[in-house]
């Protein structure tokens, strides 16, 4: 840390430019993730980012923090124009970020995180350090027990100590994305104190969050992204004249209105059929790091698509699990078709014709190293006719991946492909067959067109509208309103693992409105 | 690479060429690259390699007598491999094959001398095998249990299971297996008539024979049937085995029990074959050897068992060389480690060259 000598830093005057971007656009395969954007984020200001997930928030910090680089465009430190082309570059010119998922070594002590960066011929300057962080103790009421092992501090610890660590480093600019999502009430009503401390000092803090009546409190300024474009921004002015509830609710306008009309290709909900899934007051058990589902009761008929929308990281994964049989429940019930599924395992779920599409293609859905062949029968090791008497029988495997690579317009070089050549679209083609094979009742889908190209997501809605029209049932878990707007009948909101509500969709323009209220708003905002 | 990746891409029938020129880059080019380093050393002291090499080729491969001890010595080596085999494509790290090995050996040692008093030999022989197997597996249950309940690292504690397998069996032939018949510390001793019978009319072991199967059971099992496929999985990634509805730890300790089961029939096959007892401080840290080597075949059955008669034919054939040519025994050693550095040196330029093509 070649900063730490400098005790007293210079910070720009408050309301100067700090960091910004001018017309910055970033694609990506198939994505226009930033789409010309322009953004001045001032110094002594916390500057609220908000967003659906996917609307190009992450991509902005990766930009700041020098991981990504703008195609079109630029960014400004200070007001002049600057190239952030590394993390040490982006350190360099003041900026440092706190990622969502923590950058500390959990096998370090917090001294040692907090040195890492420094120079490695110089002996860690430890009296600095402690002078420094005892006035930040002063200062900001931050925690930070220098010789405690990182891994064994609690979330929130954790964080003050990356916040630490930015302070260190005399940044002028400090980045959250999406810091308070792990922390509890309590925690991020002291982060939010925090920041407006920061701020008052002069830094310059970019927040990202999902709450709120977080970036009401604690922001000043706030600005909203949507799909990759700038949606418009709420100034201090604006803001501080506005009481929480209509802040937020201008805010859910700005995040969810549409300026398009409705999807024009909505599928068109027929008479649904008797019920194939019921799940009553599902319970499951939560950790330090995986939220618990509370209370989950759904239906979903035959013929039926019930979406379940929510900000990504309220339970879904969870939720998708425990139907899948690979997350144990602790109360409740699931019923297929009317037959409790009690303890029942994957395979049996699957046999029984519950189907489970992971959003995890590559590290959950595939092995990458086997070929494709495999890949396609990797949910039914040992059952004929792909094995007699426990001998697999490679003819037959392979016969069964042509057909399933040309059902499914799989586009790869040949079955004996390793599965981990293929383009995510293609091996999303894959698993969809995989799940599609024999007698598949009920299928859950998690975050199916997640990272696709619009060819490749267009193709994967149109299978799932033929699987609802087939007479299976569908439960579709999104972030991606429009598509819960395009497939569902009906969407239910979660939140914190819980369904705040379930909405009839009547494909109006309303209903990205009256789900984002549930999603993102305060309970008193959403009723 | 090597030797397995060439009888691998034989299957793709693809240019002849690229194959033999493969075979000639990282498997002969090597050998002989070791070959000549070693060579080069030995004319550092004065000695004549052709005159060494001479000797380890007609001790090991040449002289029928030879050729059998080669061929005899196979047999707790390809065992061995077996274990290994099961564990590396498993994606587990069993590092601590000697102990289960050497546990295994005392195990058989205790058992057949006494029971061959009252019970019929083959009876015997495989209730030491039985025994042997059972003991070996028995000593990775604590490694096991932790890699599947826990996420202990295995490497680790197999690797120290292994010091104090080592430490145990020594323990157990001192104090408690002790014949008390000799001076010697050393186990009671099968009789000559009631080990392993010989193939034919050779001094072969018929060890050798199921040290074989057992290395091509594994390879089929691992390669085409359907419990080899969910270990392979499991190996391969447990977060897609668990999503297909594969009992990850359960599979893991069936992966630790087959893989010591067989370290502990390498013990046995050694006792019950050739050696008879088991001699306290008796070590002979055959693992550590064939790990490398089971590596270098890439965890294929056929190209382990290649690589593992040519090593065999090295030791027995070396013993006698350095005898004659009066370079200390341990020169083997140093030829085994030029061979382990040229080959894979020649890996990692074949890796780069692959990367830089491909
Ligand atoms: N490294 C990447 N490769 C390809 N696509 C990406 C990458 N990073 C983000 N995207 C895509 O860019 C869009 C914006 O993503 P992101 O910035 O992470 O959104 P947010 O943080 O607002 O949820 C998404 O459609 C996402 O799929
Ligand atoms: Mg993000």
């Amino acid at each position: 840390m070649r900063d730490l000598a400098r005790s007293d830093h210079p910070l720009p005057a408050k309301g100067a430019d700090a960091v910004g971007l001018v017309n910055v656009t970033k694609r990506f395969p198939g994505v226009v993730a930033v789409d010309d954007v322009s953004l001045t984020v001032r110094a002594g200001e916390v500057h609220v980012l908000l967003g659906e997930n996917g609307a190009g928030k992450s991509t902005i910090v990766g930009m700041l923090a020098g991981l990504q680089e703008p195609d079109n465009g630029h960014l400004t430190v200070g007001g002049g124009r600057v190239r952030l082309t590394s993390p040490s570059g982006s350190l360099e010119a003041g900026i440092s970020t706190v990622f969502q998922h923590g950058m500390l070594v959990p096998t370090l002590t917090v001294f040692e995180n907090l040195v890492l960066g420094d120079t490695w011929w110089h002996r860690p300057p430890r009296a600095l350090v402690e002078r420094r962080i005892a006035e930040l103790q002063r200062d900001f009421g931050l925690d930070v027990p220098l010789d405690a092992l990182t891994g064994e501090l609690s979330l929130g610890q954790q964080q003050q100590i990356e916040i630490a660590r930015a302070l260190l480093r005399d940044s002028t600019v400090l980045i959250l994305d999406e810091a308070t999502s792990m922390l509890t009430p309590a925690g991020a009503d002291e982060l939010g104190a925090r920041m407006r401390l920061l701020a008052g000092r002069g830094l310059a803090v970019i927040f990202i969050t999902h709450k709120l009546s977080e970036a009401y409190r604690f922001g000043d300024r706030i600005s909203v992204l949507k799909q990759g474009q700038f949606a418009g921004e709420i100034p201090p002015e604006e803001l501080r004249g506005q009481t929480e509830v209509d802040a937020v609710e201008h805010m859910v306008r700005l995040m969810f209105g549409t300026g398009s009309a409705a999807p024009a290709s909505r599928r068109a909900t027929r008479a649904p059929g008797p019920v194939r899934l019921a799940v009553d007051a599902l319970r499951t058990e939560g950790g330090a790091e995986v939220l618990a589902l509370r209370d989950i009761s759904l239906e979903v008929r035959e013929g039926e698509v019930l979406g379940v929308a929510g900000i990504d990281g309220n339970g879904q994964k969870q939720l998708a699990e425990a139907l899948a049989g690979q997350r144990p429940i602790t109360q409740g019930s699931v019923l297929l078709d009317g037959t409790d599924l009690g303890r029942a395992s994957v395979a049996e779920r699957r046999r029984r014709g519950l189907r489970y599409l992971t959003d995890d293609r590559l590290s959950e859905g595939s092995v990458g190293a086997f070929p494709v062949s495999e890949n396609t029968v990797l949910k039914e090791i040992g059952a004929p006719p792909f094995w007699t008497a426990g001998f697999e029988r490679p003819g037959r495997i392979a016969a069964h991946a042509r057909d399933l690579i040309s059902t499914y317009a799989v586009r790869t070089p040949g079955e004996a492909t390793p599965i981990g050549h293929l383009s995510g679209g293609n091996i999303q083609k894959v698993l969809l067959g995989r799940e599609l094979t024999g007698d598949a009742r009920v299928v859950v889908f998690n975050k199916p067109t997640y990272g696709l190209d619009m060819q490749n997501i267009t193709a994967s809605r149109k299978r799932m509208r033929e699987i609802a029209e087939d007479g299976r049932a569908v439960l579709l878990i999104s972030t991606d309103l429009d598509e819960l707007i395009e497939l569902a009948d009906r969407i239910a909101v979660i939140v914190e693992g819980r369904i705040r509500g379930t909405l009839d969709n009547d494909g109006s323009g309303e209903m990205r409105l009256r789900i984002g209220r549930l999603m993102v708003g305060d309970l008193e905002a959403a009723s | 690479m090597s030797v397995a990746e060439t009888l691998e891409t034989g299957a793709e029938a693809r240019a002849g060429t690229g194959r033999w020129r493969k075979l000639l880059v990282v498997t002969l080019g090597p050998i002989a690259a070791a070959l000549m380093t070693s060579g080069l050393i030995l004319l550092l002291f004065g000695i004549n390699p052709l005159t060494y090499y001479g000797f380890v080729l007609q001790r090991g491969l040449l002289s029928g007598l030879g050729l059998e001890q080669t061929l005899t010595r196979m047999a707790p080596l390809l065992f061995l491999a077996a274990g290994l085999i099961v564990a590396f494509r498993a994606g587990i790290w069993n590092l601590g094959v000697d102990g289960q090995f050497l546990l295994g050996a005392v195990a058989a040692a205790a058992l057949a001398p006494l029971m061959i008093l009252w019970a019929p030999g083959w009876l015997t022989l495989l209730a030491g095998f039985a025994l042997a197997g059972a003991v070996g597996a028995l000593w990775s249950v604590l490694p096991a249990l932790l890699r599947a309940y826990q996420g202990v690292n295995e490497i680790i504690t197999t690797l120290m299971m292994t010091f104090l397998g080592v430490s145990l069996a020594n323990v157990l032939v001192k104090l408690i297996f002790l014949d008390p018949g000799t001076t010697v510390p050393q186990t009671r001793t099968l009789p000559v008539a009631d080990r392993l019978p010989r193939l034919f009319d050779t001094s072969i072991s018929s060890g050798l024979i199921l040290g074989l199967i057992a290395v091509l059971a594994v390879h089929v099992m691992m390669t085409r049937t359907a419990f080899g496929l969910k270990l392979r999985t499991v190996g391969a990634n447990p977060h897609a085995a668990a999503h297909a509805g594969l009992s990850v730890p359960r599979l893991t300790m069936a992966v630790f029990a087959l893989s010591a089961g067989f370290a502990g029939l390498a013990g046995a096959v050694d006792i019950l074959g050739v050696q008879g007892n088991v001699r306290a401080d008796w070590n002979p840290a055959f693992g550590l050897m064939v790990i490398p080597l089971v590596f270098l075949a890439r965890f294929h059955g056929v190209g382990s068992i290649i690589l593992i008669f040519f090593y065999s034919a090295l030791l027995i054939g070396a013993e006698s060389a350095a005898r004659r040519v009066g370079v200390p025994q341990d020169f083997t050693l140093v030829l085994v480690a030029n061979l382990l550095i040229f080959l894979g040196l020649a890996e990692y330029l074949d890796h780069r060259r692959k990367r830089t093509e491909g």
